[in-house]
Order: C-alpha cells, then sequence, then structure tokens
C-alpha cells in the first residue's frame, strides 16, 4: 500500500519535474499577444506572462469601466448618484435657480446650479451603481486608470465648474428670488 | 608565521566563498521560480537584475538588532551563529581538488555528520528562545525531522564507506579517478584504472549507489528544511518558522547558513557519488580527455561545477513540489526511506564481498 503511494508519488513528482523544466526553457520567450479578445489567445502557453506595466499596457477594450468622469454640462444636479454610491465617494451641493438654466443634450431641464461635485476616486470601488441611475448619463466609467499620485487629496476629482465668485452670486440670486417670494406672500 | 597563514587564509576564503555563492544562488532561485512559474524574476536592479541581492544584503546589514521583549536575550542572539558555525564547519574537510582540501583528516565524513547535527541545535535555540509559537512549531518540526533524515543519510554514507574502506574524504575522492591508488572497476568488472573519467565514478563502480545516491539525495533535502520539506518554515503555516522573529544580519546569517546547507550537502553527495573534482570525461585511446582535465584548478572546476548543477536540481524541485504533511514526511523517512537505504547497505555489503574481492 505504502510502497504503491510512494511510486505513485515518485511517478507524478516526475512529471511535475518534466513539465516546470518545459516553462523553464520557454521562458526566454514572451508571450507576444496580450489582447485577451483575440482568438488564438489561449494557445499560447509557452512564454513569460508578466507585464512590464508603465512600459507595456494591456489593450482594454473600450467599454473598459475605470475611473469615473463627469460631463458637468449634461449634468442635473439630480444627486441619484451620490445616493446610489455605496461607499459615499460622491459628494454634490447644489444651488437653486429661480428660472430654469437650460437644457442638457438629452432634452431634460436643468433647474440648479452644481456648487460642488466632488468624487473622491480613493474610495470609489468602482462598482459603477452611479453610472446606472444617473438620468442623464453624464457620469460614466473611463478607460483611464493609470493616475498614480503622492497625495491622497490628488485622487478627489473636482468636477464642478462654478468659481467662487459665482457661485456667491448665484446665492445671492435665490436668497433674493425667496425673499421675494415672501415678501409678495405677506402683500396678500 | 607561515603556517599561522594557511590556518587562516582557507577559512577566511570559505566563508567569502559562501557569501559570494549565497549571494548567487539567492538570484539564481528567484530567477528559476520565476521562469518557472512564467513570470521574469528580479529585473529592475541592474542588469537582468542581477544586483538584487547585493541590494537585499546592504538593507539587511542597515537593520537595526530587535529582540522582542520577552526573548532569552542570550539563546536569541547566540542561535544564528550557532546554525552558521555548524554548516561552515562542514566546509572544512570537503576536499576541492586532488590534495586541496582545508583539512586532510581521517574521519572527515563522520566529522560532518556530527557538525551537521549541531545546526538542529541551534534551530531549537532560535524557535525556543524567540519565545513565540510559530518559532517553536516550527523548531519542533524541524528537530523531528532533521533527526529522523539523519538515519537514511547515515546508512547510505555507509553504504558508500564499505565500499570505500575509508571516512577519509580525500581518499574517497581520489579512488574515483585516474589518480586511484587502488584497483577500481566499472559495475566491478572491467579495470578502469587509465580510463577514469565517467566510469569511475562511485554510482558507476558500483550501480546500485545509484539508488542509494537518490535516498541520499532526498534526505538531504529534508536536512537543509528545503522544499519539498520545508515545514520549519512553512510560510503559510508558521509565518517563517523558526526564523520568524528575526531580522537584519541575524536573518541574514540563517539564510546563509540554509544556502551554505544546501551547497555542503550537494558537495558531499558530488564527493561520495559523483566522482568528488574527478573529470567526467574518459580517455579514449589517444584522446586523454581524463588526464587533461585532471589537475588543481580543473578540480576546482569540476567540483564547483557538479555542485552548483545539485544546487539547481534542488531549486528545480522547490518550484515544482508541494509542502509535504509532517505524517508524510515521517511515513517516507521511517517507511520507505530507511528500510532501503538498508538494502542499498546490504548490497554494499555483498558486493564488497562477492565481486570486489
Amino acid at each position: 500500500m505504502i510502497l504503491k503511494t510512494t511510486l505513485y508519488g515518485l511517478k507524478t513528482a516526475v512529471k511535475g519535474l518534466l513539465l516546470t523544466v518545459r516553462h523553464f526553457f520557454a521562458a526566454g520567450k514572451k508571450r507576444e499577444n496580450l489582447d485577451i479578445r483575440s482568438d488564438n489567445y489561449f494557445d499560447q502557453q509557452q512564454g513569460t506572462v508578466t507585464i512590464q506595466f508603465p512600459k507595456q499596457k494591456m489593450p482594454l477594450p473600450e467599454v473598459a469601466r475605470y475611473q469615473l468622469d463627469v460631463e458637468i454640462a449634461d449634468c442635473i444636479v439630480c444627486d441619484l448618484c451620490a445616493k446610489a454610491c455605496p461607499v459615499d465617494c460622491i459628494a454634490i451641493e447644489s444651488i437653486k435657480s429661480p428660472d430654469v438654466i437650460g437644457k442638457t443634450s438629452d432634452g431634460s431641464v436643468k433647474r440648479l446650479y452644481a456648487e460642488k461635485f466632488e468624487i473622491d476616486m480613493a474610495k470609489c470601488m468602482y462598482c459603477g451603481l452611479c453610472t446606472v441611475v444617473c438620468p442623464t448619463e453624464c457620469i460614466t466609467m473611463t478607460d483611464q486608470y493609470d493616475r498614480t499620485t503622492t497625495k491622497l487629496t490628488d485622487l478627489i476629482y473636482g468636477f464642478g465648474e462654478m468659481s467662487d465668485k459665482e457661485i456667491a452670486q448665484r446665492k445671492e440670486e435665490w436668497t433674493r428670488f425667496q425673499a421675494e417670494k415672501e415678501a409678495a406672500k405677506t402683500k396678500k | 608565521m607561515h603556517e599561522l597563514l594557511s590556518h587562516i587564509i582557507p577559512p577566511f576564503a570559505i566563508f567569502i566563498f559562501i557569501a559570494g555563492f549565497t549571494l548567487f544562488a539567492v538570484y539564481a532561485e528567484r530567477k528559476i521560480a520565476g521562469f518557472v512559474q512564467d513570470r521574469l524574476g528580479p529585473n529592475e536592479t541592474g542588469k537582468y537584475g542581477s544586483l538584487q541581492t547585493i541590494a537585499d544584503i546592504l538593507k539587511l546589514l542597515q537593520k537595526e538588532f530587535i529582540t522582542p521583549t520577552v526573548a532569552d536575550k542570550v539563546l536569541f542572539a547566540l542561535a544564528p551563529i550557532v546554525i552558521f558555525i555548524a554548516v561552515y564547519i562542514g566546509f572544512s574537510v570537503i576536499p576541492w581538488a586532488p590534495g586541496f582540501s582545508p583539512a586532510n583528516t581521517h574521519t572527515g565524513l563522520f566529522f560532518i555528520m556530527a557538525v551537521i547535527s549541531i545546526d538542529a541545535l541551534g534551530i531549537l535555540m532560535a524557535g525556543w528562545g524567540s519565545n513565540n509559537k510559530y518559532s517553536l512549531l516550527g523548531s519542533i518540526r524541524a528537530i523531528a525531522q532533521m533527526l529522523s533524515y539523519e538515519i537514511p543519510i547515515g546508512l547510505s554514507l555507509i553504504a558508500v564507506v564499505m565500499l570505500s574502506q575509508t571516512l577519509n574524504l580525500n581518499d574517497i575522492a581520489f579512488n574515483q579517478g585516474i589518480l586511484a591508488t587502488e584497483d577500481i572497476k566499472f559495475i566491478g568488472i572491467w579495470r578502469v584504472n587509465e580510463i577514469g573519467g565517467l566510469l569511475a565514478w562511485n554510482i558507476f563502480q558500483a550501480p546500485h549507489l545509484l539508488f542509494v545516491y537518490v535516498i541520499f539525495f532526498i534526505a538531504t533535502l529534508a536536512e537543509c528544511n528545503r522544499a519539498p520539506f520545508d515545514i520549519p518554515e512553512a510560510e503559510s503555516e508558521l509565518i517563517g518558522g523558526f526564523h520568524t522573529e528575526y531580522g537584519g544580519i541575524r536573518f541574514a546569517f540563517v539564510f546563509l547558513a540554509e544556502y551554505a546547507m544546501m551547497f555542503l550537502v550537494s558537495m558531499l553527495g558530488a564527493v561520495l557519488f559523483l566522482g568528488a573534482w574527478n573529470t567526467p570525461l574518459p580517455n579514449i585511446g589517444a584522446l586523454q580527455l581524463a588526464t587533461w582535465t585532471t589537475g588543481l584548478y580543473w578540480g576546482i572546476f569540476w567540483t564547483l561545477f557538479k555542485s552548483v548543477i545539485i544546487v539547481g536540481v534542488q531549486m528545480w524541485i522547490r518550484w515544482t513540489l508541494p509542502r509535504f504533511r509532517a505524517d508524510q514526511l515521517m511515513n517516507l523517512c521511517w517507511k520507505i526511506l530507511i528500510p532501503t537505504a538498508f538494502v542499498g547497505m546490504a548490497i554494499s555489503g555483498l558486493w564488497r564481498i562477492l565481486v570486489m574481492v
């Protein structure tokens, strides 16, 4: 019994050793075909697979889903993405506007200014829920994944485009509008 | 003065050789590991990563001595020294070339077995001194393993000594080539004193030694705590085993001892079975290959060549086979290797009486 096990062990050990030595001598070659979409990708079993990252990159599909990007002109500041985010990495603050501001490219009406629209990529877990709930599809995942930085705060991406002056102005407009409305109400 | 120098230079030379070999072997090991697993291995530090191990050792040398608060300070500090010295002394009796060995003693083989056993003591000191359950478990496993596997090693050595009738490693080496002082016969029939080469090696003088060599090789793998017998430092279960708590230069010495041990057992195997410093090329008529490739420098070259190849095989095995379980390890030793080694020893005895008369 134990003799049989040992002989079997020796036999399989030799088999394994022959397998590894084949890989050892094939290590001079590199696997050239890096694109997993090509038909013969899995035919290559010999050669090193290491990708020397900054010097060499894997081809990505067009639908690659990496870091988030916001087309702020299309954003209606509905805050749905921030509510959907499981890790709360999106921070949005809005200012109401007395009138319709404009229309997005798909025809939705914009009534809010985006005072602040920040995404903390360090917290993001790339689940893509924010892109699903977005009614105007202005928040998307891009094929950018390499934004190495030495400062953690560099990973907080700000998409709001309003200057401090503009923010103050819009806030003031809204307070004035509300005050006027109050005044009209009390007059009646 | 002259005599004093001759006592000082060899130990220094051997130490420098061990250090240099370890740097090379660690690099080779990482490269082999990479290639076997279809990776590249170290390739950023220097050309093809060749300066990687030098950078590693410089880092280790700069590190602080850290002793755990509850550790046994004396044992903890002494253990790496004991482990290294046990292996280091082993090098003192192994011949490198014809008449070129640090010490020519009549009991060289016995001496090696005696000092290598001290290694187990050092490992126990390291494990106990660390006062860490993983270290202690690792060293307990190491002791159990090393003590068990010394028996098949001893038995396979006896199989050789029965044929060579000497414990002097120099004499064993001489009688495996064209410089033999006794009659040597290929498979016990054909006198090959003048032909030498491959045919005069111990494993070809008595073919059953080939199987004994396999036993010796497996058992020495276990003796150096190398995979697939690396349960004393099983990374996935015991963190680092007996050297978990070590860092800096102390860890470097434990590491140095491991690689020195690999080279030592490879060299011992080469001396006992694979013709020591004798050339593998035989004399064929006018083509005196064996005579041309025997000498001081050739001897050193062949010793290094054979040992490095065996070390390479050890690494190859390490990156192929998974680790043994403790009970499988003991089964292999006590139920397979020791009985087989006994059979080898018995055949050696019969061979000596019936064939070598």
